[in-house]
């Protein structure tokens, strides 16, 4: 197939599989309780896929994703709920809250060699749960209340294929191949004359971006945000999601994210047992293929069609 | 004045616990150059160990402070066995992605072995408060005798590493892993030796911890962790004088933002103290500026 055949293909199917999920949730084809999943995953989504582009595109591990979430949700709640803003500019001013917090926390620790980024972002989502207990205009430790439901699910939708596609044209731009050089080989990068400390924040704020903006529906979905909303084992969540999906595959996170949110439903009552199925599943994935499940693998229409010919394109 | 003088007493006693969490990353770092995120549950486990020991067994205080570091001794040996040594070769993250499943497992192992309530820890040690400057200033017999273990196991770890043939194979190991390996030092036990040095140090903390604040938890591990691995950073990571150090001058800061600020900020300034030496200077007090080789 040529790729103008593709492109209209998978647009058509994209816009098809938009109205059956919408007609299917509208006339409760799908029940509403199942519908909270449905949400969660698309929300999931976005944070996986924004995730890997910063552990497994530039290969630098970030741990407080939920944090720059909470970013995301809290300062979007504020801007609908009390200062009475349109939902777009909330989601958007919830991003760049995040992408701003992202540049302050990764230039001082991505510019060395080294794991620092992993401490920083770890002590990071406790520090923003810590002043959001403090704040009392967001309601301390009770959290905010009332948010208006305005994540439906069009809005959904276009944020996750907005976030799909930002991510996958970032990555095959001259700016994503050089955060893929840095992950492969940082002297190496460095010696072509790639600037790594700008990429490495670049793919970390960008990254949390669209945390932000995952944050941002969640708490326009839930229209309830508390700072417990978003703990480390939120972001240990994600980063499950991610290595499992591969490291280096946004079609592997889009389905590991799926899969996970079905089974952080079906294993609903198990909680602790859950966490210590994952702690395990990542252990033994990572020790055994720690590329993750899929690798830098991606399911393409390509790779359906023609099984031999191994597609060339990152993504 | 007297506020100044009781909030160093209290930091020097949580910096003493910060400073030997921080000495089990910091030779583990040195080795093989892992943040070892689980080091926190280890303490943890340790924690829970001693308690055992003393409200079950019926044991002695030090005797359950040994048998504390024998059982997180174990453990670290195990973690590095089973988790770390096969990642030996492929990428740091992948180690740090496996380091950071150890923790996430040993934690929420805890939390269904061990329960989700907070459990008191048993005063094996009688506590006696002392008063001085007109009763302003009040010290216990449990901080003197944390300050105490600590000061006296930092020296016998200081001249286990200069003075003794296996504290010479560590810190060729640290210096050079291939180098090494070619003068006949068997790099696999001396790797393992430190995990159970830093392991058990953890367990120490776990158990002064535990006596400090009179209760243990599953999650206990988590926040003196990540301080210690600050405290680490302060002082030079791979430092262990700077380790020390650096768990003394974080507990003594964090201590006097409780005691003039407030407590709810001391989290705050930890992390931001960490930000702050990663812009001013990343090698840490102790630490040296090495050049890295292709």
């Amino acid at each position: 197939m040529k790729q103008q055949q593709r492109n209209i293909l998978i647009g058509i199917l994209l816009v098809a599989f938009y109205f059956a999920m919408g007609f299917a949730m509208d006339y409760r084809i799908i029940p509403p309780f199942q519908q909270v999943n449905i949400y969660l995953m698309g929300i999931n989504i976005i944070a996986a896929v924004s995730l890997n582009l910063i552990v497994g595109f530039t290969g630098q591990l970030a741990l407080g994703h939920a944090g720059f979430m909470a970013v995301g949700a809290y300062v979007s709640a504020v801007l609908t709920l009390k200062l009475g803003y349109p939902f777009i500019v909330a989601v958007f001013a919830g991003a760049l809250a995040s992408f701003l917090l992202g540049i302050l926390i990764g230039l001082p620790t991505l510019r060395l060699r080294g794991d620092y980024l992993a401490i920083a972002t770890l002590g990071f989502g406790e520090i923003i749960r810590g002043i959001l207990i403090n704040i009392d205009y967001v309601g301390g430790a009770a959290g905010m209340n009332g948010i208006p439901k305005m994540t439906t699910w069009t809005w959904l939708y276009v944020f996750t294929l907005f976030t799909i596609f930002a991510i996958k044209n970032f990555l095959n731009s001259t700016h994503g191949r050089a955060c893929i050089a840095v992950r492969d080989n940082e002297i190496a990068a460095e010696i072509m004359g790639i600037n790594t400390t700008y990429y490495k924040v670049l793919a970390f704020s960008l990254g949390a971006f669209f945390a932000g903006i995952a944050g941002a529906l969640y708490a326009h979905y839930y229209f309830l945000i508390q700072p417990t909303t978003f703990t480390f084992n939120r972001s240990f969540d994600i980063l499950v999601m991610v290595v499992f999906g591969g490291l280096g595959s946004l079609t592997g996170s889009i389905i590991a994210a799926i899969a996970v949110t079905a089974l952080n439903a079906l294993l609903i009552d198990f909680g602790g047992l859950r966490m210590i199925i994952y702690a395990i599943l990542l252990i033994v994935i990572m020790v055994f293929r720690p590329q993750g499940l899929l690798g830098t693998k991606e399911f393409t229409f390509k790779s359906l069609f023609r099984d031999k010919e191994r597609g060339d394109s990152v993504c | 004045m007297e506020l100044f003088i009781a909030q160093l007493l209290n930091g020097l006693s949580l910096g003493s616990i910060y400073a030997l969490i921080a000495l089990g990353y910091t030779m583990v770092y040195g080795i093989i150059q892992l943040i070892n995120f689980a080091h926190g549950e280890v303490m943890m486990i340790g924690a829970y160990a001693g308690f055992f020991a003393v409200s079950v067994l019926k044991l002695n205080f030090f005797v359950a402070l040994l048998i504390a570091m024998a059982v997180s001794a174990l453990l670290g040996i195990i973690i590095e066995r089973v988790a770390y040594k096969p990642l030996r070769n492929s990428t740091r993250l992948a180690a740090l992605i496996t380091a950071i499943g150890v923790s996430l497992l040993l934690q929420n192992g805890g939390l269904v072995v061990f329960g989700t309530d907070y459990v008191s820890f048993p005063q094996a040690i009688q506590k006696v408060t002392y008063k001085f400057l007109n009763g302003n200033v009040t010290i216990t017999s449990h901080q003197i005798l944390i300050f105490v273990i600590t000061i006296v196991l930092m020296i016998v770890l200081q001249l286990f590493v200069q003075k003794t043939k296996t504290g010479k194979a560590m810190r060729a190991v640290s210096f050079d892993k291939d180098a090494a390996l070619l003068m006949g030092i068997n790099a696999d036990s001396t790797i393992s030796i430190t995990f159970a040095i830093g392991s058990a140090l953890a367990a120490v903390a776990g158990v002064l911890l535990g006596m400090y604040y009179q209760t243990i938890h599953p999650t206990m591990g988590t926040m003196p962790g990540l301080k210690a691995f600050v405290a680490a950073v302060l002082g030079g990571i791979g430092e262990i004088p700077g380790a020390m150090a650096g768990g003394f001058l974080l507990g003594i800061a964090e201590a006097l933002v409780s005691g003039y600020w407030s407590t709810n900020y001391r989290d705050v300034v930890v992390f931001g103290l960490l930000i702050l030496i990663l812009i001013v200077r990343p090698t840490g007090l102790f630490g040296k500026d090495t050049r890295e080789k292709v």
